[in-house]
C-alpha cells in the first residue's frame, strides 16, 4: 500500500504586487496574479521530497477554492505531486477558517472513503491573504490526529512511523516526536521550494474537482453564513515611526541624552 | 488564428521565469566580467528539463512545443543572454539534427543524455574561410573502411569547450561543392579532436565560444549523420531552426533592457520630476515596446510554423532579423535612457547591448536572413 500524503494548499493573491485601498481598507485584487500560497510550497516541498526519498509515496494536493484554484493544482503536479483535487461549490464560498476546515475535513474524508488511510497531511503555516494560521491546526483536531504547527526542519524514520520535527517558537525551538498520522504545519525555514519541470507541465495530470455533494459535508458548518467570523473592519496599520539611538560616550552620557529628550517631550 | 498561449506555455513562463530571476539573474553581471560559463546554471537547467523542451518523452525530451522553447530562451535571455545562448545552441543546433538526421541507434545513443543536459551539444559548420558561404569548407572527411578520418578546423563554435557532443561538417568529396558536404557526429575525447583557442569576445562573455580542432581524428563509421552529401541541407535546416532561438535570445535581451530602463525611467529625477514623465522619453518608450511586441509575434509565429510542420525559413528569417535588429536598437535607447549611468557595468544595459551585437552575426548575418527573405519572394 501506498504512503500517502495529502497537502492542503491554497491559491491567494500574490501579496508582492497587491495593494490596499487606503479609503476602504481592502484589497485591490483586480488584475493581480494568484500565486500558490508561500507556506504551502515549503508544504508541497516537503512532501515531495518524501516522495524522492521512497518509491511508494503518493502526494495529493486538496485545494478549495473557485474553479481558476485549477491552476494551484496544475502547478503542484508539474512540480512533482500526483493528483490533484479541487473542492468547489457555492455553498462553500465566503466560509472563515471554521467553515473552511470543515470543508477540508470533509474532502478528506472523502478522499479516505476512495484510497484508504493517509500517512501524513502538511499545511503550510498560513495564508498570505488572511494570515490566520488556524486552518492547519483546526483540520487536525477535527480529523482527531496529532498536530505540530510552525515546523522548520523534519525527519522521517526508515519505517516511517514516526516523525522528527522542529518546531519554530518566538525565542527557541521544540524537538518533537510525533507518531503517524499527524498534521503538520509548515514554514519557509523548513525548505526551498522547486520549481516547475517542463516535462512536469506538459505530462498528464491526475485533477478532479468535487462539489459540496461530492465530499458530503453538513451544508450549515460551511459557508459564509455558517461562519462564525465577521469581520468587523480592515485597516491598514499606521508605520511605525523609526526608532531613535540615544548618543552618548558613557553610559551616563547616554542616559543623561535620554532624559533630555524625554523631558523635551514632556514625557517626565 | 490565436494569440493566446496555451496553459501549458503560460507555465512554462511563469516557471523559466522565476529560475531566472532566481538562479540567473545573480549571476549575469559576474560571469560576463570574468567569462566564466556557468556549469552551475547548466546544471540546474538539466534538472528542469531547460536543455529538452521541444523533443518527445520518448528519447527523454520535456514534451514541449517550439513556442515554449522560444519562451524559455526568451525568459533565460532577459536576465543573461549567455546563459540563453548556451541553451539555444545546445537544443537547436545539436539535439536537434540528431533527433531530425538521426538513425534510431544515434537518437537512442544520444539524446537521452544530451536532453536530460547529462552531455551539453555543439555545432561545427563556420570555419575561417567559410562564414556565410557554407560551401568553403575546408575540413575533410575521408571513409577508411570502418572509420572516418577528419582533418581540419572550425571556428567560433559555441559552447565548444564545454560540450560533450558535436555535430560537425566536413567536405566528404570537394568536387560536388554543396553536395559534397556530410554532417558527423564528434564526441569529446575522440582521438585526433581536441578544443583550441577560446575567443575574447565583445558580448555573451559567459558563453564558450572556441575553435574545433581535428587532426587524423578518427571516428567510427556508424557517426555519419544522416546522408552522405546530405550535410548542407542537415546544416542550412539546422540553422533554420536555430534562428527561432537565437531570435527568442534577441527578444530575451530587448525585454530585459526595457524592463530595467522603465525601473529606471520611474526612479531617475531630472528637472523635478521623473524621466517617465517626459513625453519625449514616453514616445521612445513606445517605439521600443512596439518593435518588442512584433518581434514577439514574428518568433512565435515561426515556432508555431515549425511545430506545425509547415515550411517556415523564411518565417524564421525575419523573425531572427527583426529580432536581433531591434534588440540591438532597443539596448542603444535604453543605454541612451539610462544616459552616463547606462555606459558602465552598474547598470545591466551596458551588458545587454555588448550582447545584443552579436545576434544580428551569428547563426546568419543579418544580410544572409535578407538574401533568405528575399528568395522566397522574388525566387531564386
Amino acid at each position: 500500500m501506498a504512503f500517502n500524503i495529502i497537502v492542503c494548499a491554497k491559491q491567494v493573491p500574490d501579496t508582492n504586487v497587491i495593494k490596499i485601498n487606503p479609503k476602504t481598507g481592502t484589497l485591490i485584487r483586480d488584475g493581480v496574479p494568484s500565486i500558490l500560497n508561500n507556506d504551502d510550497a515549503n508544504a508541497l516541498e516537503q512532501a515531495l521530497q518524501i516522495k524522492d526519498k521512497f518509491d511508494d509515496v503518493k502526494v495529493t494536493v486538496i485545494t478549495m477554492g473557485p474553479p481558476q484554484a485549477n491552476d494551484l493544482l496544475f502547478e503542484c503536479i508539474a512540480k512533482g505531486a500526483d493528483e490533484g483535487i479541487l473542492v468547489s461549490d457555492r455553498a462553500v464560498g465566503g466560509s472563515d477558517t471554521w467553515a473552511t476546515s470543515n470543508t477540508l475535513e470533509a474532502a478528506i474524508r472523502r478522499w479516505v472513503k476512495d484510497n484508504g488511510d493517509y500517512n501524513l497531511i502538511f499545511t503550510g503555516r498560513q495564508a498570505i491573504d488572511g494570515d490566520t494560521a488556524q486552518v492547519g491546526p483546526q483540520l487536525a483536531e477535527k480529523l482527531g490526529i496529532p498536530q505540530v504547527s510552525y515546523v522548520e526542519e523534519f525527519e522521517i524514520d526508515e519505517d516511517r512511523k514516526t516523525v522528527t520535527v522542529k518546531r519554530q517558537l518566538e525565542d527557541g525551538y521544540e524537538l518533537i516526536e510525533v507518531a503517524l498520522p499527524c498534521l503538520l504545519t509548515t514554514i519557509k525555514e523548513l525548505n526551498t521550494p522547486r520549481y516547475m519541470t517542463v516535462a512536469g507541465i506538459y505530462g498528464n495530470k491526475e485533477m478532479k474537482t468535487w462539489n459540496a455533494k461530492d465530499i458530503e459535508v453538513d451544508l450549515t458548518k460551511v459557508g459564509l453564513e455558517a461562519s462564525p467570523t465577521n469581520v468587523f473592519r480592515s485597516f491598514t496599520p499606521a508605520p511605525k515611526q523609526p526608532g531613535v539611538k540615544i548618543e552618548g560616550d558613557t553610559e551616563n552620557a547616554q542616559a543623561k541624552n535620554l532624559l533630555i529628550k524625554l523631558k523635551g517631550k514632556h514625557v517626565i | 488564428m490565436n494569440f493566446s498561449l496555451t496553459k501549458e506555455q503560460e507555465f512554462v513562463r511563469k516557471m523559466v521565469r522565476d529560475f531566472a530571476e532566481t538562479e540567473v539573474e545573480p549571476l549575469a553581471a559576474d560571469i560576463d566580467l570574468e567569462h566564466r560559463f556557468p556549469e552551475e546554471t547548466v546544471e540546474k537547467m538539466a534538472k528542469y528539463g531547460l536543455l529538452g523542451v521541444p523533443f518527445p518523452t520518448e528519447y527523454g525530451g520535456a514534451g514541449g512545443d517550439h513556442i515554449s522553447y522560444a519562451i524559455t530562451v526568451e525568459e533565460l535571455s532577459k536576465k543573461c543572454a549567455s546563459t540563453g545562448v548556451i541553451c539555444s545552441a545546445h537544443t537547436s543546433l545539436c539535439c536537434w539534427p540528431i533527433f531530425n538526421y538521426g538513425t534510431e541507434e544515434q537518437k537512442r545513443k544520444y539524446l537521452p543524455d544530451l536532453l536530460a543536459g547529462k552531455t551539453l551539444g555543439a555545432f561545427g559548420l563556420t570555419e575561417p574561410n567559410a562564414g556565410t558561404d557554407a560551401s568553403g569548407q575546408q575540413t575533410r572527411a575521408v571513409d577508411d573502411g570502418d572509420s572516418w578520418i577528419l582533418d581540419g578546423a572550425k571556428v567560433f563554435i559555441t559552447n565548444g569547450g564545454f560540450a560533450d557532443v558535436f555535430v560537425v561538417m566536413a567536405m566528404t568529396d570537394k568536387s560536388k561543392g554543396n553536395r559534397g558536404i556530410s554532417a558527423f557526429i564528434v564526441e569529446k575525447g575522440d582521438a585526433g579532436f581536441s578544443i583550441g583557442k577560446t575567443e575574447d569576445k565583445m558580448g555573451i562573455c559567459a558563453s564558450s565560444t572556441t575553435e574545433l580542432i581535428f587532426q587524423n581524428c578518427r571516428i567510427p563509421k556508424d557517426r555519419l549523420l544522416g546522408e552522405i552529401g546530405q550535410g548542407f541541407k542537415v546544416a542550412m535546416s539546422t540553422l533554420d531552426g536555430g534562428r527561432i532561438g537565437i531570435a527568442s535570445q534577441a527578444l530575451g535581451i530587448a525585454q530585459g533592457a526595457l524592463d530595467v530602463t522603465v525601473e529606471y525611467m520611474k526612479a531617475r529625477k531630472q528637472f523635478g520630476k521623473s524621466l517617465s514623465q517626459f513625453q519625449a522619453l514616453q514616445f521612445t518608450v513606445a517605439d521600443l515596446e512596439t518593435q518588442i511586441q512584433a518581434s514577439r509575434l514574428l518568433i512565435y509565429r515561426a515556432a508555431d510554423m515549425k511545430d506545425k510542420h509547415l515550411a517556415y525559413g523564411p518565417a524564421a528569417a525575419m523573425a531572427k532579423l527583426f529580432a536581433a535588429e531591434t534588440a540591438m536598437h532597443v539596448t542603444t535607447k535604453c543605454v541612451q535612457l539610462h544616459g552616463g549611468y547606462g555606459y558602465t557595468k552598474d547598470y545591466p544595459v551596458e551588458r545587454m547591448m555588448r550582447d545584443a551585437k552579436i545576434t544580428e552575426i551569428y547563426e546568419g548575418t543579418s544580410e544572409v536572413q535578407r538574401m533568405v527573405i528575399a528568395a522566397s519572394v522574388l525566387g531564386k
